[in-house]
């Protein structure tokens, strides 16, 4: 068994122990990294010296100790690390060294955990499949033919190949909980506004959110716990008690209202993921919880509800990556307007460009109204639903995809249905709801997620009722043969 | 909704980006076929629904007008892609 399929309060137990080091905990995650990396692709850069350094810093500390003592952690490559590379997977931050930590880095190194380096993603979080990535593809650690979803799919891969001990991603429309399906690890969205997001390079400011990724539900809580919270440096960070994790954490969902809505199992899904979800809900009745089939009737608008918001925020938002500041410049520019130009053509990629396009042509002078102010509009009544439904329910549970993870190449010539695969994760990101996927069962060898979505700020359900599900079930257990 | 390459070119212009003849054609069909679908939330009667921008009950977030540190001239270039006397440097304006 791999060390990093030890539960936290195991490995906490030995390093007290002198059983095991931070530097052995350390050296163990490089290892594998050195080992699979060349197989999956989910770094796009290592910090060995640095991880070594506060590896052996910790060893030698003494006193109280963090949350999230000597564990080896990954950072997508959107998170910024002062004086660590951070590329967004984009050409155009190829060479950028950012000058300051995000809020979420300086809470993980206060816990104590260890940042062994950034993991590859879609460009500036722009995809559903990793594909997007300027550098290099990820490759899915169950079937290195497939993809393993984006666009945390780095953070993902790395977590099911047992290369960190657990990472870091970011959620816009389903960046952590389509990768955590497809990889089959634990994967969780928080409630808009509980984690930080300053030093989050912003893609659609109204819907991002950071979250963590891990191999079971235990873990998700704790480091959760280490990054949650309000900071004065992000605006839109909201002002709540963050509650104990680990203590909802009983086990017990006796009474607990699901809701579970028809408009997640219709055209598209695949009939193994629909049973494997059936079969999940059979579980939770054992457990003494009840079910109901409910309507979000607002449903199949969501898609195209995200994608015109999310593109109009991004055009925005990627109006900073102008050649100025930092990032990569045009060479010999004529003037600013060309210089402007080309550092943005030449740096970035089809999908960047195509949402630029998109948002750029939503928020323009005559189509402002018809788009923009309407999918607004229309997210209003998709919250409605869902604060209709958690009126007489406690969560809501669905399939997080609607099928397992393709292969590459498979979607890459048409964007539209790339978004498709989105519409299981999309509604929870424009409520702002927290969900959490968990690995539920296989589909022809392949990882299959059930999503788990809550009220607002009210993680604490959600992780209860993931946990009960993972007590019962081995699934989260499997590991892919790399 | 059909977009031109026309629409595109001055779509482009507003995004600050240089695209290739190809890339125009490739994303004039593209995102005719992105709005079509998008023309999708017209079946819904938004009138008098209020937009949501955000789903936090949050407004203006004020704090104390005192002054904190910033960072260092020195700091916030170590990116800049070419610099004189503390400042980015960037290609003349005027004439």
């Amino acid at each position: 068994m791999s060390l990093f399929d030890q539960r936290l309060s195991e490995v906490h137990n030995r390093l007290h122990h002198k059983d095991l080091s931070v530097s052995e905990l350390v050296d163990a995650s490089l290892k594998r990294i050195a080992e699979t990396d060349g197989k999956i692709g989910a770094f796009l850069t290592l910090d060995e010296e640095g991880a070594r350094k506060a590896a052996s810093e910790l060893d030698s500390s003494s006193g109280e100790r963090g949350l999230l003592f000597g564990l080896p952690a990954g950072i997508k490559d959107n998170i910024v690390t002062e004086g660590l590379r951070t590329t967004c997977a984009s050409r155009f931050l190829s060479n950028y060294d950012p000058i300051y930590d995000a809020t979420v880095v300086e809470k993980l190194r206060s816990a104590q955990a260890v940042t062994v380096g950034k993991l590859n993603m879609d460009e500036f979080a722009m995809g559903g499949s990793n594909e997007n990535s300027s550098y290099h593809p990820v490759r899915n650690p169950w079937d290195t033919t497939r993809v393993p979803g984006g666009s945390s799919g780095g953070s993902a891969a790395s977590v099911a190949a047992g290369q960190v001990y657990f990472s870091l991603g970011s959620d816009t429309g389903g960046s952590i909980r389509q990768p955590a399906a497809y990889c089959g690890v634990v994967g969780l969205k928080p409630t808009y506004g509980l984690v930080s997001r300053f030093g989050l390079v912003a893609f659609a400011s109204s819907l991002d959110q950071i979250g963590p990724i891990t191999k079971n539900v235990e873990d998700a809580a704790f480091v959760l716990q280490a990054i949650a919270g309000h900071d004065g440096r992000d605006s839109t960070s909201a002002n709540v008690d963050i509650p104990d994790y680990a203590s909802a954490l009983t086990g017990d969902v006796k009474g607990l209202r699901i809701a579970v809505p028809k408009e997640y199992f219709g055209e598209g899904i695949d009939p193994q993921v629909k049973e494997r979800v059936l079969e999940a809900l059979k579980t939770y009745e054992s457990m003494g919880a009840v079910w109901e089939e409910v309507s979000l009737p607002h449903t199949e608008y969501a898609v195209a509800t995200y994608y015109l918001l999310s593109s109009s925020e991004a055009s925005s938002n990627l109006a900073r990556f102008d050649g100025v500041r930092y990032g990569v410049r045009a060479e010999d520019p004529a003037n600013l307007l060309d210089l402007y130009r080309r550092s943005r053509s030449e740096g970035f990629g089809p999908e960047v460009k195509r949402r630029i396009m998109l948002g750029t042509y939503a928020l323009s002078s005559g189509y402002y109204d018809a788009y923009y102010k309407k999918a607004q509009q229309v997210r209003t009544l998709i919250k409605r639903d869902f604060d209709q439904v958690f009126e007489k329910y406690d969560v809501i549970v669905s399939p997080t995809a609607p099928t397992t993870a393709f292969r590459l190449g498979e979607q890459v010539d048409d964007p539209l249905t790339m978004y498709l695969n989105d519409i299981c994760t999309i509604p929870a990101s424009l409520a702002g709801v927290p969900a959490i996927s968990i690995p539920c069962g296989l589909a022809d060898g392949l990882p299959v997620g059930l999503q788990i979505m809550g009220k607002p700020f009210d993680e604490a359900t959600v992780l209860r009722a993931a946990h009960a599900f993972e007590g019962r079930t081995e699934f989260h257990k499997l590991r892919p043969a790399l | 909704m059909s977009i031109t390459v026309q629409d595109v070119e001055h779509v482009a212009n507003l995004a600050r980006l240089e695209l290739t003849e190809s890339e125009k054609e490739r994303l004039a069909g593209q995102l005719s076929a992105i709005l079509d679908y998008a023309e999708k939330l017209n079946e819904l009667n938004t009138e008098g629904v209020e937009p949501t921008s955000h789903v936090l009950p949050l407004h203006n977030v004020m704090r104390e007008d005192e002054a904190r540190p910033s960072l260092p001239v020195e700091k916030a270039l170590l990116n800049a892609p070419e610099e004189e006397d503390g400042q980015f440097k960037v290609p003349a304006v005027l004439e």
